[in-house]
């Protein structure tokens, strides 16, 4: 166990059933950071998270949250937690779901207080259930803060927010890490985790695939994304081997590949008129497909020698 | 405190709950859940105000004028009506609202978050406690000014409390439901079982002879007998012994120990199940 982690799951292996969700899983969560957990559908993302809060136990390894088991109550009062799939007495006030959260811990922020914190006073006196998509996560996100928790746990903050909405909920979450919380987030848009994680886990078939800041998993992967206007078609580039993907946006033709300076040479050879050249490195979209694309062929590899030997 | 801070560091902090404040969260999620049951029109409309139709049109005007006034006849219809009135919002208020918060994932948020234990189930029994109480002061008002049963204060007080406590059991059974059923599903358990209770506990009629060993199974049978004691008041099937019908005899103590026996089994199956599934 390690003293500076605030959650650790060590080894952590759950089955259900025939399905093995996680095994011999290793996270764990530090001070004032916030760490991205991604994975396909199915990677084990939602069951390491309900191990952390406690709503499962594991079949085997250990798990920990502030050096306690996560059932222990005293750990869960250092906690915040936003999930996805809930719903809320739709009867109750928005103060009233917030002062409901804010009785359970010790030295919670008054219920006002978190409303004017999350921009969500104004909704004060609705009823719940009338609320917009958007406008219940941001009271969900206030229910998460009004405790004064020193660990997030945030499943899809920004799912049904508009734009605005969204650029001030990762405005809040920058400024919560800034205060010293720390956030685990689960989340499907890449950006968000982009924009706003320290460091990232890339979970597959109950396994880390790969973890490491935003710009070290970039960097695992060697792909450019190249875009630029030209009179070739996107079938003929297609066909180079060093491209990836290709495809035509407004004129423009977005490019990825393994080998950026041959595909621009190559492109000045094809048609030297091309214009709008832009190179950049690979997004944490790019590296998070290639990852598990990778891992997806290698088990399909490895199941495929295990075939073999088996039929030798 | 700043508009822009979330104030989480900075601020001396402890894990432990005083018990002023544990005490707090128990109230504060007993308010919020009884002012959501009050709010919701789907529940708090029919459970407050069928028993007190249902007991004027039948037990009072119907019941009395086919008895000319009889205030034994009286003193039944308002102890049976009584029992039917605190049945329904412990059956249903458990039964319904558990399986739906199970499914729509409130349950779930709860066990993650660090809310007191036990809070979530004290609650909803305080909240159907709360109604039964609601339930029984318009039917004692009710009884009082047009139902003449002939009761003392302390006997309508005594049935008041009886039949609060005795909703409890219903809660346990609705409790047991909702930790099993689906949110769709658990309306029809629950009428499954609010039925045969009502029906099979004699509140309404003698049984037949050949139905009366399953009034054993209901526990509106135990808790009418109860309240018929309370008044000095026999029970449907003793008047329809008088006429030449059968009656079953069991000892109050019996009747105490068969109703709580079945909140214990019912509370104790389902916290098991809700520790374990959620």
């Amino acid at each position: 166990m390690n003293a500076d982690c605030l959650a650790e799951l060590s080894d952590v292996s759950k089955r259900f059933g025939k399905l093995v969700a996680l095994d011999g899983l290793n996270l764990e969560v530090r001070p004032a950071e916030l760490l991205a957990v991604l994975g396909p559908n199915g990677a084990g993302k939602s069951t390491a998270i309900s191990l952390m809060l406690g709503l499962r136990q594991a079949d085997s390894g250990s798990v920990r949250l502030f050096g306690q088991p996560p059932q222990n109550i005293a750990s869960r009062r250092q906690i915040g937690v936003m999930m996805q799939d809930v719903t809320l007495a739709p009867e109750l006030r928005v103060r009233e779901q917030i002062d409901l959260v804010a009785s359970y811990y010790p030295d919670a922020l008054t219920a006002e207080d978190a409303m004017r914190m999350t921009r969500t006073l104004p909704l004060a006196r609705r009823p719940y259930g009338k609320l917009s998509n958007g406008q219940k996560r941001q009271v969900q996100f206030a229910m998460a803060v009004v405790g004064r928790p020193k660990l997030l746990f945030l499943d899809e903050p920004t799912v049904g927010l508009d734009l605005p909405s969204r650029e001030m909920m990762w405005a809040m979450l920058r400024e919560l890490i800034r205060e010293g919380s720390s956030i685990v987030l689960t989340t499907h848009y890449l950006e968000e985790a982009e924009a706003l994680a320290d460091r990232v886990v890339v979970l597959a078939k109950g396994r880390t695939i790969a973890a490491g800041t935003v710009n070290e998993l970039r960097s695992l992967v060697g792909r450019k994304r190249i875009t630029c206007t030209t009179s070739l078609t996107a079938e003929v580039i297609a066909a180079w081997p060093e491209v990836q993907t290709v495809c035509r946006d407004r004129g423009r033709l977005h490019i990825t590949a393994s080998n950026a300076d041959t595909v621009v040479k190559r492109l000045a050879i094809a048609d030297g008129d091309f214009q709008d050249l832009e190179v950049h490195n690979a997004g944490l979209a790019e590296a998070f497909t290639e990852l598990t694309q990778a891992d997806t062929t290698q088990t399909e590899l490895t199941q495929t020698d295990l075939t073999q030997e088996v039929a030798s | 405190m700043s508009a822009t801070t979330f104030a989480i560091e900075n601020v001396p902090r402890s894990n432990e709950m005083t018990s002023a404040k544990l005490w707090r969260a128990y109230l504060t999620e007993t308010k919020y859940e009884c002012l959501r049951a009050l709010r919701a029109p789907a529940f708090a409309i029919p459970f407050l105000l069928l028993p007190i139709v249902l007991y004027v049109l039948f037990g009072v005007f119907l019941a009395g004028s086919m008895s000319h006034g009889d205030a034994t006849v009286a003193k039944i219809m308002f102890v049976n009506w009584s029992v039917f009135g605190v049945m329904g919002p412990g059956m249903f208020g458990f039964g319904m609202f558990v399986a739906m918060e199970r499914e729509q994932g409130l349950l779930t948020l709860k066990r993650a978050l660090p809310a007191p234990p036990g809070g979530y189930l004290l609650s909803k029994m305080i909240m159907a406690t709360l109604f039964s109480a609601i339930v029984m002061s318009t039917l004692v008002a009710a009884a009082a000014a047009i139902g003449h049963p002939g009761l003392s204060f302390g006997q309508y007080l005594g049935i008041a409390v009886l039949d609060m406590l005795g909703s409890l059991p219903f809660g346990a059974v609705g409790l047991f439901i909702g930790t099993r059923a689906s949110a769709k599903a658990a309306p029809a358990f629950a009428n499954l079982a609010y039925l045969p209770f009502m029906h099979l506990g004699g509140l309404f009629y003698p049984l037949p002879r050949s139905v009366q060993p399953l009034e054993f199974i209901s526990p509106a049978f135990y808790l009418d007998k109860l309240g018929l004691r309370l008044v000095g008041a026999p029970s449907l099937d003793q008047l329809a012994i008088a006429a030449g019908g059968p009656s079953s005899h069991v000892s109050s103590a019996a009747q105490v120990a068969v109703l709580a026996a079945v909140t214990l089994i019912c509370t104790t199956l389902a916290i098991r199940r809700l520790a374990r599934v959620g």
